[in-house]
């Protein structure tokens, strides 16, 4: 029972990820005076896409047709060890927050090597510029997360939320620091705005759209969907972790539908915060990414220090 | 204490005092003057918040007043100064360009971790409650001193030393439920005049060497090598 809802939960994420890229796009639109499409828009593209026939180039080695199913299948696992709707599930239980930064590792290594598979010079520049974003958004992460897990005492997810439900409301600086520094390296790893622009056609700027430029129909389908449900887990995480009230901590059927609404709403408010973020910065250059992730390390870090200043027992 | 224990008025000031952190650090990685200055006005007004709650959460009622001298002074009053001044002298455009902002702020926390190294003892000694953040208040005054020697700006340099200033301020208020009042009205004057006399000086400087550049006050032969 509690593994097929585990299930399900994975599948409800999956098939919910590309309706929150459809509420972002709103969510800007809205702001920037422009019509915006239908929600479901995201839906139609990923169809279109699955349909038509993937062109693979000339020099392309089995790391090019591999890449997109490796890619999608580690999101997908990442996603299903992520708590959405209700902890203590089974999923959530075998692995921690360790693994889900070595499932993004694994999708990134390969999306990186498929860039330079081809051998054009966008792709090998996108592979680069990528690797260098994560190198250095990973640091600034793992220190967030390590600041939650000294005050949760663990590093699983689905423990830590319980234990920031029972403690109740605390006003921790060490969260606040925490959270400010993932929703920076939250940026940067789903390749959002100020580090990167999803929706630029200029070769010269791309970071992650480089990469798959030589990517089409369903290869391309499954890469744009992956970065969909990796926006959305981004979000969940923070969601969840930092305000994880109204998530279901029983499996019945008013718990799980109340901790649905409760996600939605939750989401839906983080999106307009991200929409606005977008709206407001201007994308940087690509010199100065550096220093912003070398921020989002100094908060975490800063979270990491007055947790032991601050919160802990002399 | 652990934190859980606490109530939420004295985790608000644990909060508020790990914001005021983090304004410090702000100071150092901003490059330009009009943002340093809001900045530091932001500083100033998160003191205000944090010494009212002291005074709610110590039980001392004269405290309310300094947070509403901290308010006026330092929240509104020197910052509108500043500002002006910046304004005036057209230094608005400028942008310090320093050297590796990154490398600044590692310093930084490592000054943090130095002052919590060396206030622990301090922190050992008495059970009130707020005292963790003496910590804090002593990190604020080196984050200060460090905007001072990275910048070659005197507007840089006045206000990391009106921040070393708040950094006091503060630890007075967390470990000693405040300063006698005297004293209080007697500091707050004198940072008062220091900012008026820090305008002045900027004028005097400028005009002895046509910049605000403190670096090129080393040079002392008179005619351009």
């Amino acid at each position: 029972m509690a593994w097929l809802l585990a299930l399900l939960q994975t599948l409800l994420f999956i098939a919910s990820a590309p309706l929150l890229a459809g509420w972002l796009k709103k969510v800007k639109c809205r702001l920037q005076n422009r019509r915006a499409p239908s929600l479901f828009q995201p839906y139609r593209d990923l169809r279109k896409l699955w349909r038509k026939e993937p062109i693979v180039a000339h020099p392309a080695s089995w790391i090019f047709k591999a890449a997109p199913y490796i890619v999608l299948s580690t999101t997908v696992l990442a996603a299903s060890i992520v708590p959405l709707i209700a902890v203590n599930l089974p999923t959530a239980k075998i692995a921690d927050v360790v693994v889900l930064i070595g499932f993004f590792a694994l999708g990134r290594f390969f999306l990186a090597l498929a860039g330079m598979d081809i051998g054009t010079a966008f792709g090998g520049m996108g592979s680069s510029r990528e690797m260098t974003v994560s190198a250095l958004a990973e640091p600034a992460m793992l220190m967030a997360v390590f600041t939650l897990a000294m005050s949760a005492s663990t590093t699983n997810l689905s423990v830590a939320m319980n234990y920031v439900l029972h403690t109740g409301l605390v006003l921790r600086p060490s969260f606040v620091f925490a959270m400010l520094g993932m929703m920076l390296v939250a940026v940067a790893e789903t390749g959002r705005i100020p580090v990167d622009n999803p929706t630029t056609h200029l070769e010269l700027t791309m970071i992650h759209e480089a990469m798959i430029l030589e990517y089409s129909g369903r290869y391309l389908g499954m890469i744009e969907w992956a970065s969909q449900i990796k926006l959305m887990l981004y979000g969940v995480l923070i969601v969840n972790i930092f305000f994880p009230w109204g998530i279901a901590q029983n499996f019945s059927p008013e718990a799980l539908g109340f901790g649905a609404l409760a996600l939605t709403l939750k989401l839906a408010a983080l999106t307009v915060v991200l929409g606005l973020s977008e709206v407001l910065f201007a994308k940087m250059r690509i010199f100065r990414v550096q220093e912003f992730l070398s921020f989002a390390y100094l908060l975490s870090l800063l979270g990491m220090l007055s947790h032991i200043i601050l919160e802990v027992r002399h | 204490m652990a934190i859980t224990e606490l109530s939420h008025y004295q985790q608000a000031i644990l909060l508020l005092a790990s914001l005021i952190v983090l304004t410090s650090f702000l100071m150092l990685g901003q490059s330009r003057l009009l943002r340093l200055v809001f900045i530091f006005a932001v500083q100033g007004i998160l003191l205000a918040i944090t010494t009212a709650l002291a005074a709610d959460v110590l039980d001392s009622p004269h405290l309310y007043i300094s947070a509403l001298l901290t308010l006026t002074l330092k929240g509104i009053f020197i910052p509108i100064m500043l500002q002006r001044l910046v304004l005036n002298m057209g230094l608005h455009r400028d942008m310090e360009t320093l050297p590796n902002p990154a490398r600044v702020m590692m310093g930084g926390t490592g000054l943090v971790v130095f002052s919590y190294y060396v206030c622990l003892p301090i922190v050992k000694l008495s059970p009130l409650i707020t005292l963790n953040t003496i910590a804090i208040s002593m990190a604020v005054v080196l984050l200060g001193m460090l905007l001072m020697i990275t910048r070659r700006q005197a507007v840089a340099h006045v206000v990391g030393f009106m921040s070393i200033e708040n950094g006091l301020f503060f630890a007075a208020v967390v470990s000693t439920y405040g300063m006698p009042m005297v004293v209080e009205l007697g500091i707050a004057f004198d940072v008062l005049v220091a900012a008026v006399l820090f305008g002045v000086f900027f004028f005097h400087i400028r005009s002895s060497i046509d910049s605000l550049d403190v670096d090129q006050l080393n040079r002392l032969n008179e005619v351009e090598k």
